[in-house]
């Protein structure tokens, strides 16, 4: 079966954000007032599986090898 | 003697680490291709800096995934000594050689400048020629370089000495003035639990000629030859040393 995988990246809660507070920054300067921003990364992988919980596991395993740091990041999957 | 600079695709210091290691240093010094992989033992491995793969996804987390990468992780196990500067810190990080990462700049701006250095770890491989609180001019040049680790492991970096580096003012004292990156405690330098291998972000080999304003750093490089030339080809572990 071919799934897709939708994977989610961001810092954690806490975290300092540098390029959240830019753009929030540069919003500012354009006329937009926010109370808070944040910024994500996110992956679509299309990837072959024998069903979704496999799928969701090789994007656990993608995570936690290379897709994101566990000292900075948190992600969350979606899988369809 | 014989020290290896790894080359990864994006590394624009390996030339210069080179330079100062042959002509400076005057240690026998390959150019190692990554994709060549080690052909022959070496006393020490250095990952240089640069912006190897373009830094995408996290500077140094690609480079870090790669074979010759496997190679440095056993040798450094086993181990050898690996120093890490700039991206080559980020690099040594992202493959778990030390604890933490450096990450996007508090100001998410590139910075290239001298900075002040306090030396905390004399007994290192790689900071044996210094005194303890000299403070030393050594380069930067990065905008992912903000070491951030989890509080405990800050507080075991401590404890054990670990950090080799943080950044202060001219006369050693450290704060927010003197961080230009937002590091955690100052810190820029950190050695692994085995003090074998040295993660730093500035770049010792820009300052280990006078002519380029600084001799501050090539203590480091002098250092790892002192110590090799003191205890052999594989440094050993902090249970076999011998102090």
């Amino acid at each position: 079966m071919k799934y897709t995988v939708t994977i989610t990246i961001r810092l954690k809660e806490g975290m300092l954000n540098p390029e959240a507070r830019a753009i929030q920054h540069a919003l500012k300067n354009l006329g937009f007032q926010t109370e808070d921003l944040s910024t994500a990364r996110l992956f679509r992988i299309t990837l072959e599986a024998p069903d979704a919980e496999a799928a969701r596991k090789t994007a656990r395993q993608m995570c936690d090898r290379l897709l994101a740091n566990p000292v900075i990041h948190e992600y969350t999957i979606e899988v369809e | 003697m014989r020290f290896a600079v790894v080359q990864f695709g994006g590394s624009n210091c390996d030339r210069d680490t080179h330079h100062v290691l042959v002509d400076v240093c005057g240690v026998d010094t390959d150019l190692v291709w990554y994709k060549d992989g080690f052909a022959r033992q070496y006393d020490a491995v250095v990952l240089p800096g640069g912006f190897s793969y373009g830094d995408y996804l996290r500077a140094g987390a690609i480079a870090a995934r790669t074979p010759i990468m496997a190679e440095v992780i056993r040798y450094a196990r086993a181990g050898g000594l690996v120093l890490g500067i700039c991206n080559g810190a980020q690099i040594a990080s992202e493959a778990g050689l030390v604890p933490g990462v450096f990450t996007l700049n508090a100001y998410p701006k590139f910075i290239s400048r001298h900075v002040n250095l306090r030396v905390e770890n004399t007994t290192s491989p790689f900071t044996m020629l210094y005194r303890e609180g000299e403070v030393i001019r050594i380069p930067i040049a990065h905008a992912e370089g903000r070491y951030v680790a989890p509080p405990g492991e800050i507080e075991r970096l401590n404890r054990e000495k670990r950090v080799a580096f943080r950044f202060c003012d001219e006369q050693g004292n450290v704060g927010p003035e003197s961080n230009p990156n937002g590091s955690i405690e100052s810190i820029t330098g950190i050695l692994s639990e085995n003090r074998n291998v040295l993660a730093m972000m500035p770049h010792p080999e820009r300052a280990s000629e006078a002519v380029l304003g600084s001799e501050d750093g090539v203590k480091i490089f002098n250092s790892m030859i002192a110590y090799i030339e003191k205890y052999g080809r594989r440094s050993p572990t902090r249970q076999e040393k011998r102090t």
